[in-house]
């Protein structure tokens, strides 16, 4: 993996053009129009448009849409499709970078404990909610959040204690272990609860939970934060993959380095956790998808991989809401679903070079 | 007449399912001690057999971080002890339930003692026979609990199951009705278990040791629902307070649908809401049976296709079709009520929040199919009676 990044760096100075920003922000863009103006309720796509021309500042047009029609439009489908890219761009972020820092390719955003750290708060709270009648969805996002934290810092602390500084085997086996400890907790709750075993299985499935812009406000610095921490290190990242000696003698500590861009990255998945639930393979497929197209770079694979990810999840919950309406299907199996042959493919490209 | 040597261990040891029925001998009354004993052995030898099932030892290296934090939580379920403390309060609560009973049922549970034993019952899993009018029974499942407590049978219940929560007097335990543990349920001692589905081993377990278990489904229609409570009776020799509990039943039902008025083709529709993530019910379950009695329309219907009779409606779909009535069988557990469906994104909108025809229900009465369900009844009958009456002046 290493001789082939220094191949294709010596082969193109990797910089993210505009060129690739911009045709990257069309495929966004292009998602979250397709994911407006088609839905489970069939809504006359030009009057949507008109809609959202009538809702720029400076126009106004008649629209021809009910109040109910609006209501869907602006207060279900939207909320949902902006939380869609936040936890997709995040998602996918925190893989690349995942990926980057543990130089491997199967590195996926909830290594570290983060699932099953926010599987456990939720359940908690689900459980408890249910049992003193208390309002569980505001609790929820918080308690998840709060899981995965301590999973990570956990995993963290023994991981990095036990460790040599070039080592980040042992942080992993610590993440294997603390996921263990909390998903055994979690079942044990929820077998103790069955009551609530619908409602914390439907929450493990994921979901892009559609209480209106309050998830959205919720994570919206955390993510702010994290990406910005993220893509500042994407090129630290690329000297690391070219060797330790090599970012020393730039003047870049690798340990430093390393503790920042985890940190960044558990913090990503976290606050992606606590609103949506587990949503498989966002974090994997994403960035390799990204790599097939411009190379190994993390210059470009970091923040390209915002774009696509962000695009992947909100039409994959597209197809989520539409494909048995009126019924939906949990935005995790959907995912998957498309994700895992995907990365199959993916493996089978590169079990002749790169793994 | 009953030969010591052989009464049930060798049972378990054989696995043998016909002769496991003969459970009149576990509660012969002048031989508790022996009995003790002897479902002592049971557990353990029925324990010895679970794992010769051949599970993976894969499951029980996963197990034992499990096993190490059920011990060390063990102080809060506190498993053998707490089942000697649910007799206790089955006790207890046995004089209050029979103080509370209505006469004519006691003279009938005196009266048909024994009388009507042995009886045979037709269950999914096959024919059960009863030797005995069953003492200690194990309800597993809340709606069978209600339908005991209701026929006059709950005096003979020792125990139900952890999500048993009505009537109050129900000798609640900590077993699970869906995931049971075998032993804490050998440890009370039942002569019947009642439930509406049991795992494979368990089910297995049970008949290994030769304790009766009665399977009542879930009820699809109101017929099925009195089936099960005359089955009960059947079952507790307290056929008269089943049949009682069924006519009442069936009479209330009749009077409240005389009582609402529902316009030949008036498409009153409606959305029944089972979490705030947006499950509901289709018509082909027995909530939406009961909606049906009274012509109203399932927006859910739509998503049958779905499979399971419970689908996950997506949330704009809910809204565009506007449903004229909406009821929250989400009260209890998730805490819904008007005011937080009025502040959903989007719903402000809705003629059914508008007009405040937004139903609170008690998710229990709402999700299980005994005796109160009429209550259930009632509550649509009243929203449907006045959605008639705005009609009526519009």
């Amino acid at each position: 993996m290493d001789s082939n990044k220094k191949k294709e760096q010596q082969e193109a100075p990797a910089e993210l053009t505009s060129g690739l920003v911009a045709g990257a922000s069309l495929i966004l863009l292009a998602s979250i129009l397709a994911s407006l103006l088609f839905g489970p309720v069939s809504i006359r796509p030009d009057r949507i448009f008109l809609e959202i021309l009538n809702r720029l500042p400076g126009i106004s047009l008649d629209s021809g849409l009910s109040t109910i029609q609006e209501a869907i439009v602006w207060d279900v489908r939207l909320p949902r499709i902006i939380l869609g890219l936040i936890v997709g761009g995040l998602l996918a972020v925190a893989g690349a970078s995942y990926q980057g820092v543990f130089r491997n390719p199967l590195a996926d955003p909830y290594l570290l404990g983060v699932a099953a750290g926010a599987g456990l708060g939720a359940t908690i709270a689900i459980v408890s909610g249910a049992t003193n009648g208390e309002g569980m969805f505001d609790a929820l996002p918080i308690a998840a959040f709060l899981g995965s934290a301590i999973a990570v810092a956990i995993t963290l602390a023994v991981g990095g204690a036990v460790g040599r500084s070039t080592s980040t085997a042992s942080l992993l086996l610590a993440g294997v272990a603390v996921a263990s400890l909390f998903t055994a907790i979690q079942t044990y709750i929820q077998q103790r609860e069955s009551a609530t075993l619908r409602q914390v299985y439907s929450w493990i499935l994921g979901r892009l939970s559609t209480s209106g812009w309050d998830e959205v406000l919720m994570i919206l610095p955390y993510a702010g934060i994290s990406l910005i921490v993220m893509f500042s290190m994407k090129g630290a990242l690329d000297v690391l993959a070219v060797g330790e000696e090599e970012a020393l003698s730039l003047g870049i500590r690798p340990r430093r380095v390393r503790w920042i861009v985890i940190g960044a990255a558990s913090l990503a998945a976290a606050s992606a956790v606590a609103v949506s639930g587990l949503i498989a393979f966002v974090g994997i497929i994403v960035p390799h998808a990204v790599r097939l197209v411009v190379g190994a770079s993390n210059r470009l694979v970091v923040p390209l991989s915002f774009f696509i990810g962000a695009s992947f999840l909100i039409l994959t919950d597209l197809l989520a809401r539409t494909l048995q309406s009126p019924a939906e299907l949990p935005i995790g199996v959907v995912t998957a679903f498309f994700g895992a042959p995907f990365f199959l493919f993916v493996l089978r490209r590169r079990s002749d070079g790169i793994i | 007449m009953v030969p010591k040597s052989g009464l049930i261990p060798a049972l378990s040891r054989n696995g043998n399912n016909a002769e496991a029925f003969e459970p009149g001998r576990v509660h012969l009354k002048t031989n508790i001690l022996e009995v003790r004993t002897s479902s002592l052995l049971d557990t353990q030898s029925a324990s010895r057999l679970l794992p010769e099932g051949g599970y993976p030892m894969k499951i029980f290296k996963v197990l034992l971080p499990l096993t190490a934090i059920v011990l060390a939580l063990g102080l809060m379920s506190g498993c053998s002890s707490s089942s000697t403390q649910v007799v206790a309060t089955g006790q207890a609560t046995t004089t209050d339930s029979s103080q509370q009973m209505e006469s004519m049922n006691e003279v009938d549970v005196t009266e048909q003692l024994n009388a009507a034993f042995p009886v045979t019952l037709q269950t999914p899993t096959g024919d059960l026979v009863l030797v005995d009018q069953p003492t200690r029974i194990l309800s597993l499942s809340p709606t069978a609990t209600e339908m005991l407590f209701a026929i006059g049978a709950g005096d003979q219940v020792i125990a139900v199951d952890d999500q048993s929560n009505y009537p109050p007097e129900a000798p609640t335990s900590d077993i699970s009705g869906f995931s049971p543990n075998l032993e804490a349920i050998l440890a009370l001692e039942p002569d019947l278990v009642v439930h509406s589905y049991l795992p494979e081993d368990i089910e297995q377990g049970l008949s290994n040791v030769g304790i009766p278990s009665l399977t009542q489904y879930a009820a699809t229609s109101l017929d099925d629902t009195y089936l099960q409570i005359t089955q009960l009776g059947t079952a507790t020799g307290a056929s008269a307070g089943a049949e009682s509990t069924v006519q009442e039943m069936q009479q209330k039902i009749d009077e409240l649908m005389d009582s609402v008025d529902v316009p030949d083709g008036s498409s009153l529709t409606f959305y029944h809401e089972l979490d705030p993530t947006y499950f509901s019910v289709t018509s082909s379950t027995f909530i939406g049976q009961v909606y049906a009695l009274f012509g109203l329309t399932n927006i859910a219907d739509e998503a049958e296709g779905a499979g399971s009779g419970y689908p996950q409606l997506s949330e704009e779909y809910i809204l565009s079709q506007n449903p004229d009535l909406i009821f929250l069988a989400d009260t209890k557990c998730c805490a819904q009520n008007i005011e937080t469906v009025t502040e959903r994104n989007g719903w402000n909108v809705l003629s059914a929040v508008i007009e405040g025809k937004v139903i609170e229900l008690d998710d229990d009465i709402a999700s299980r199919w005994g005796p109160r369900v009429v209550d259930f009844l009632e509550a649509i009958a009243s929203a449907v009676e006045q959605m008639t009456a705005v009609e009526t002046i519009g």
